[in-house]
């Protein structure tokens, strides 16, 4: 037993050994990141100063100092209107993005399918979404569902677009490999063309996760009384651009946290490079 | 470690008079009809078991098509295939032949050893038949080690290599190889047909060989199969006068140049 586990010293020594490889980990990044995060702080440096200077009124564009107040002034405003926007962006991408994928697999192994279908997918496709938020307040009520069904729109048609195409990516030469092994076609979906699409779908997600907030914000503009499409329209009739600013600030890092949130799925997953076979 | 493809070694040795693959009166013709395009032509030919066969021909004479019609990938419009006695679909399903083509065609998330067990691991595997094992095999052509490497992780001789001891797992008695080693400098490409070689010596597989270089067709082949373009039919099935086991120095020896030479003139011909 004692020559299997590591004496208490040398955990000790893995456990240090671990923080300071964490340690330069964020150091590294922190440098990395460093030209970047100076040029943002410069830049609402700038917008602070021009605000300043120019003694621009707090209603037309408030500086910094105004927002980051209006953050401590509204949190609880802002909280619960936040939360809303998130579940239907969520939703959204999830429903968007499953049926797209589901759709993408039925077009692959039915091409009568994808000619008959796929025009109408473009179609959906070039309707303005923010035309469209009203008919769908029409159809099913203004409650959660006409934020998810556009959320989840906006997410569906790069999604089927590059499944599809992620799907018919593997190479000619593969599938006669598989037909010689007489491979059946789940077979060949579940070990050649699902894997190959991979790389495909995360390009549409890290797409659709960003989408999708702004798919719900735009769903929120139209006669709803929550969420922070809501709370933007809101603090813009009641000129209350601090409050709009901070919102504009919360959605954009939504959009951030959830494109980094589907960027680390995929550096899970997707671990292989293609090979360029010459 | 070569027992673990005796399979196609007995067999090699119980069949030697017979031919893996007969081919009688072969035409391949494809599209529709009227528009349809005449591939192949009255192609006849027998490879013996146990033999090493090259092809030759130019560019677009149907090489590969006769290659992938064996393979059971081409519709037979007329004549007919025989793979030892079956028809090329009963020997696909029996497992009697693999493919590696000029591409190494790996899975690129699948790392060596998986890769070479991709056979064992679709289709339907015969009741009872008995696979090499993939360890043995990434050894036998020199990838010992580099087991858990990731196809990015190889050059493009070593993943061909990999290619060949995937089509190697299921001991097929046929080695259909279509320009597999096309894409390769000279300098692998010597060394991996030398390896070929050897590999075939200790393995008796019959091989069906697939090349653009005439040096290459004459250094591997017992037989050269020439064919001739528009349509494609057989122009010659030569025999290769030179002794095995062969080295690379055999290449400027009198017989080779002469072989080479003679096909010269014919792919010339064609
Ligand atoms: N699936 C197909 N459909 C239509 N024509 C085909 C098909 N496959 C091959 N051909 C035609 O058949 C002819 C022979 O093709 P093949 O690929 O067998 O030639 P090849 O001898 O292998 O040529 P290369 O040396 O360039 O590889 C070519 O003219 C090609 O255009
Ligand atoms: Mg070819």
């Amino acid at each position: 037993m004692a020559n299997v586990l590591p004496s208490q010293a040398e955990g000790r020594a893995l456990v240090d050994g671990n923080r300071f490889k964490m340690l330069d980990a964020a150091a590294g990044a922190a440098l990395r990141h460093l030209p970047a995060t100076l040029a943002i702080l410069g830049c609402i440096l700038l917008w602070q100063l021009v605000v300043w200077g120019f003694s621009v009124p707090t209603f037309m564009a408030p500086g910094p100092l105004d927002v980051i107040k209006a953050f401590g002034e509204n949190a609880g405003v802002l909280w619960a209107n936040f939360w809303p926007t998130l579940m239907e962006a969520v939703l959204g991408f999830v429903f968007g993005n499953v049926v797209a994928v589901l759709l993408a697999v039925w077009f692959v192994h039915s091409p009568l399918a994808e000619r008959a279908f796929y025009p109408i997918a473009v179609i959906i496709k070039s309707i303005p979404i923010i035309a469209l938020a009203p008919i769908l307040v029409l159809l099913v009520g203004n409650g959660i569902a006409p934020k998810i069904i556009i959320a989840g729109l906006i997410c569906f048609f790069p999604t089927l677009v590059n499944m599809v195409q992620g799907l018919k990516s593997v190479s000619p030469a593969m599938l006669d490999l598989m037909r010689i092994l007489s491979a059946s076609n789940s077979e060949i979906f579940w070990k050649v063309r699902l894997p190959s699409s991979l790389p495909f779908l995360f390009a549409a997600l890290k797409i659709a996760a960003t989408s999708s907030v702004m798919g719900a914000i735009v769903a929120e503009w139209i006669g709803s009384s929550y969420g922070l499409g809501a709370l933007i329209i809101e603090a813009t009739y009641n000129f209350r651009s601090p409050l709009l600013y901070a919102t504009v600030v919360i959605a954009a890092s939504l959009a951030v946290v959830l494109f980094f949130a589907v960027s680390f799925a995929e550096s899970k997953i997707v671990r292989w490079k293609p090979t360029t076979d010459h | 470690m070569l027992e673990t493809l005796s399979r196609s070694k007995q067999a090699s040795v119980g069949a030697a008079s017979g031919s893996a693959v007969s081919v009688t009166n072969l035409h391949i013709r494809f599209g529709a009809n009227d528009s349809s395009f005449t591939a192949l032509s009255d192609v006849s030919v027998e490879i013996p078991a146990g033999s090493l066969v090259t092809m030759l021909g130019p560019s677009g004479c149907g090489k590969s098509t006769l290659l992938r019609t064996v393979a059971d990938l081409v519709h037979i419009s007329d004549g007919s295939v025989s793979v030892h006695g079956q028809t090329p679909r009963k020997a696909r399903e029996g497992r009697d032949f693999a493919f590696v083509f000029q591409e190494a065609t790996l899975l690129p998330w699948r790392n060596v050893i998986d890769n070479v067990r991709l056979p064992l691991l679709v289709g339907k595997r015969e009741a009872g038949a008995t696979y090499a094992d993939p360890e043995e095999l990434i050894a036998l052509v020199g990838l010992k080690g580099r087991e858990k490497a990731m196809p990015h992780e190889l050059s493009g001789g070593q993943r061909q290599r990999v290619a060949i001891a995937r089509a190697l797992v299921t001991r097929p008695r046929i080695l259909l190889m279509d320009e597999p080693f096309g894409a390769l400098d000279e300098i692998t490409r010597d060394k991996l047909n030398e390896e070929l070689l050897r590999l075939w010596q200790e393995t008796g597989t019959t091989i069906l060989f697939v090349t653009h270089s005439i040096p290459e067709a004459v250094f591997l082949g017992q037989h050269v199969l020439m064919l001739a373009a528009h349509p494609g039919r057989v122009k010659e099935f030569m025999t290769v006068d030179l002794p095995y086991p062969r080295s690379l120095a055999m290449r400027d020896t009198v017989e080779f140049i002469r072989v080479t030479a003679h096909l010269r003139t014919l792919l010339g011909e064609c």
